[in-house]
């Protein structure tokens, strides 16, 4: 029995990719959520609005390394994600005013909002295919680890190692600031106000004198932001492909759900709930269980309860289990 | 004009579509636009059932109709004998144990009083029932795809007639229709859109990753076909002689007769679907269904069981995609996990719906035909465009290079652009519901 090292394999293998990957979803799951709330429907675009985001960071990464600035050892693309956010929101914003606007005026039930954002999903994910292509691509450069496994291992003397990388490390940082600033601005500031109201009760928003198309247009470019920095985080972590992009909105809409669609609060731990259930579900435990057990119990096979490849299985179970007990979610959402 | 003319005009221009192909391009690939134009009409007949009729936006097309294909390859592949008695039963049964865990959870819900007692117990017997199921299946598995991987490892199926896959492939997709249907309606109308996704995802992952079930990525091919083979037409000599007395090479003759043959069987089954569907719309069954879905406060203030008829409408329709789906996959003789795509088989049968006019099943199949031709044909037209738009630019330059090379995706585009502008300018379809 090895206490210690068991930890230090369960962390390196399970707690941190899956803080990493739980931040990735919470900040997906928080536009997601955002756009419940204020525009009533669940938006089907959103991982492409992802990775159209990100498609547009990584070339303007590539100009800038071809122009040779770089940020030290962190990846190029924290200073294009600015510029990145910049792009998106303009497309995001054009979407609104040239499709969504109409069915807003028309008041049209949700389903047809719903419909109307798949339509828009496939011109994004188009216009990211026809731009870049639908291949791999990896743009992060800078120092790879804050602690790689041999550090670790020379620091402590301890028989497993940690590793950290800097994209693990950049993306939980990004996380909390980027949260802090969203509840901050939701909590604090006038315009933040006036869209949480406007959530709570249209008419009444409107009958206080709350402009309607200022509060929607605010949401978008808040998701906009949102959307392209958890898309970059995700492509700097693994790697960017817009498929996979498109596939990453069922464990962002399981997390905005579990966590009660509409509050922002519920994405979060619904982020980290589905991140979570999801890597330890797939990790086989096989070496954790080794170092935690005394030898006569430990495990034969790789005591890995579903491959990988199902790891969607885990997050849409959930999901199924949320809706059948608990269709408001954890935090109370306002949908039933 | 009167509504039967507009419809006919309509036909007439899909036969034109169809016609012009074949004396431009080439008969086969005009027959093989129809075959596939049949098979997506019976989707679209499928689709409209539920959004048309009853205002359910499902968006698992794509699980259903891949169901449907993994009937053929369980009904009319020939069983592996050898697969059977190395561990054919031991998969059996851990798959019955599985279910029986599941059924025992239920059970134990709903016997036992509300409470920490309910979750404990319920956690026990699903974890338990877990660790036996995966004993018991794992060492089935491995013994499966042991024997011959590189052309069996898998049980294989019944081997019985092909045909008989189409209504099994219905069987399939219902079920999963009715699991999804049973969690995600009642509640808003986006989960059930939400979970379809999931649902096909999964089933996709399933049919990819399982092996012993349908040999995954490694594709079933030679399915048994309900049509001859072209080699068998071409060696038969009333054959040859009666395609020389028509003026036609006999090998092209055998390849337009096959399809031919396929075209026939699709139609009738088109026809009684269609038939069986617009009788349902116009009973009182259907009137009760458009009632709830213009207004479904109104049909429960009436005593109608909104969420009851929603899963009868939803599971119905998902049972027509799981026909087409396993129909398809008998036209192409085999079954190719790989190949089935959100925007293909999902997506695509939603424009069709939406264009031909959706709550009409003749526009539901107008919109079937016309959008599949328009699918096969944007490609060579969007290459074409491409082709004109850079002709001004010189050979090799970049931006040159790069459209040619991303003509490919023009469908995404177009599609989603044909969808929002139906749905803005021309919501009913072509061929409005009365």
């Amino acid at each position: 029995m090895d206490l210690l090292n068991a930890f230090i394999t369960l962390s390196n293998f399970v707690l941190i990719p899956a803080i990493a990957y739980g931040s990735q979803l919470a900040l997906g799951a928080l536009g997601v959520t955002l756009i419940y709330g204020i525009l009533r429907f669940s938006n089907f675009a959103h991982g492409d609005t992802m990775a159209f985001g990100t498609m547009a960071t990584i070339l303007i990464t590539w100009a800038f390394q071809g122009l040779g600035i770089s940020a030290g050892p962190l990846p190029t693309a924290l200073l294009a994600l600015p510029f990145g956010i910049g792009v998106c929101a303009l497309l995001v914003l054009a979407t609104d005013r040239g499709v969504y606007r109409f069915y807003r005026g028309q008041k049209a039930k949700p389903i047809i909002f719903v419909m109307v954002s798949l339509g828009v999903m496939f011109i994004m994910n188009g216009l990211v295919r026809f731009i870049i292509g639908p291949d791999d691509q990896r743009f992060s450069d800078g120092e790879r680890f804050i602690i790689s496994v041999r550090q670790f291992k020379a620091l402590t003397g301890l028989d497993e190692g940690l590793a950290i990388k800097t994209t693990q490390g950049i993306t939980v940082v990004t996380a909390i600031i980027v949260v802090a600033l969203l509840f901050y601005f939701l909590n604090r500031t006038r315009t933040g106000k006036s869209m949480r109201a406007y959530s709570d009760n249209e008419d009444l928003a409107l009958l206080s004198g709350i402009n309607p198309e200022r509060v929607v247009m605010v949401t978008w470019l808040i998701v906009a932001a949102l959307a392209t920095v958890a898309g970059v985080l995700y492509g700097l972590d693994k790697s960017f492909k817009p498929f996979v992009y498109f596939q990453l909105l069922l464990p962002i809409f399981a997390s905005a759900i579990v966590g009660g669609l509409g509050n922002p609060l519920g994405a979060i731990a619904g982020g980290f709930t589905i991140a979570f259930s999801e890597v330890m579900i797939t990790y086989a435990w096989k070496k954790v269980a080794g170092y935690a057990l005394p030898d006569s119990l430990a495990p034969d096979g790789l005591a890995q309860l579903l491959s990988t490849d199902y790891k969607f299985a885990v997050s849409f179970v959930i999901l199924l289990i949320v809706l059948l007990f608990k269709p408001t979610g954890l935090f109370a959402g306002k949908a039933v | 004009m009167t509504d039967t003319t507009r419809n006919l005009f309509y036909f007439g221009c899909i036969a034109a579509l169809l016609i012009g192909t074949g004396i431009m391009t080439s008969w086969n690939l005009a027959i093989t636009i129809l075959n596939f134009g049949l098979i997506s009409a019976i989707m679209a007949l499928g689709v409209n059932l539920q959004w048309g009729f009853a205002g359910l936006f499902n968006v698992g097309i794509m699980g259903f109709v891949a169901l449907g294909g993994l009937a053929t390859v369980l009904v009319a592949m020939p069983p592996v004998g050898e697969a059977w008695a190395a561990g054919g039963l031991r998969v059996i049964t851990a798959l019955v144990l599985g279910a029986a865990t599941i059924v025992g959870a239920i059970l134990a819900y709903n016997a036992l009083p509300k409470g920490r007692m309910r979750t404990l117990g319920l956690l026990a017997i699903l974890i338990v029932g877990f660790f036996i199921y995966r004993a018991v299946f794992d060492g089935g598995v491995q013994a499966v795809e042991a024997i011959n991987p590189a052309t069996t490892g898998y049980l294989g199926g019944l081997g019985l007639p092909v045909l008989l896959a189409w209504p099994v492939g219905g069987l399939l997709a219902a079920g999963a229709a009715w699991i999804i249907g049973k969690t995600a309606l009642g509640l808003r109308s986006d989960y059930l859109a939400i979970a379809t996704l999931g649902i096909a995802e999964i089933i996709i992952a399933i049919l990819k990753n399982e092996d012993w079930l349908a040999r995954g990525v490694k594709n079933v091919v030679g399915l048994p076909r309900p049509a001859p083979y072209e080699i068998d037409l071409q060696n038969s000599d009333t054959f040859v002689e009666r395609a020389t007395s028509l003026g036609i090479d006999p090998v092209t003759a055998s390849t337009l007769w096959v399809k031919a043959i396929y075209a026939g069987l699709f139609t009738v089954v088109l026809l009684i679907l269609f038939i069986l569907a617009q009788r349902a719309l116009h009973s009182p069954w259907g009137r009760m269904m458009r009632a709830i879905r213009d207004n479904e406060v109104a049909a429960e203030a009436m005593g109608k069981d909104v969420t009851a008829r929603h899963l009868q409408i939803f599971v119905l329709g998902s049972a027509i995609c799981g026909i087409a789906g396993a129909m398809m996959t008998t036209l192409d003789g085999q079954l190719t996990p790989g190949t089935y795509q959100p925007l293909r088989f999902t997506f695509l049968v939603w424009v069709m719906v939406i264009v031909g006019g959706s709550g009409n099943n003749l526009g539901a199949v107008l919109g079937g035909f016309l959008i599949w031709w328009l699918w096969v044909m944007v490609e060579p037209i969007g290459l074409w465009l491409m082709q004109v738009v850079t002709s001004g630019m010189a050979d090799g330059f970049w931006l040159r290079e790069h459209l040619l090379d991303s003509a490919a995706h023009m469908r995404l585009l177009t599609m989603g652009i044909v969808l929002l502008l139906v749905l803005r300018f021309s919501p009913r379809g072509l061929i409005p519901e009365k």
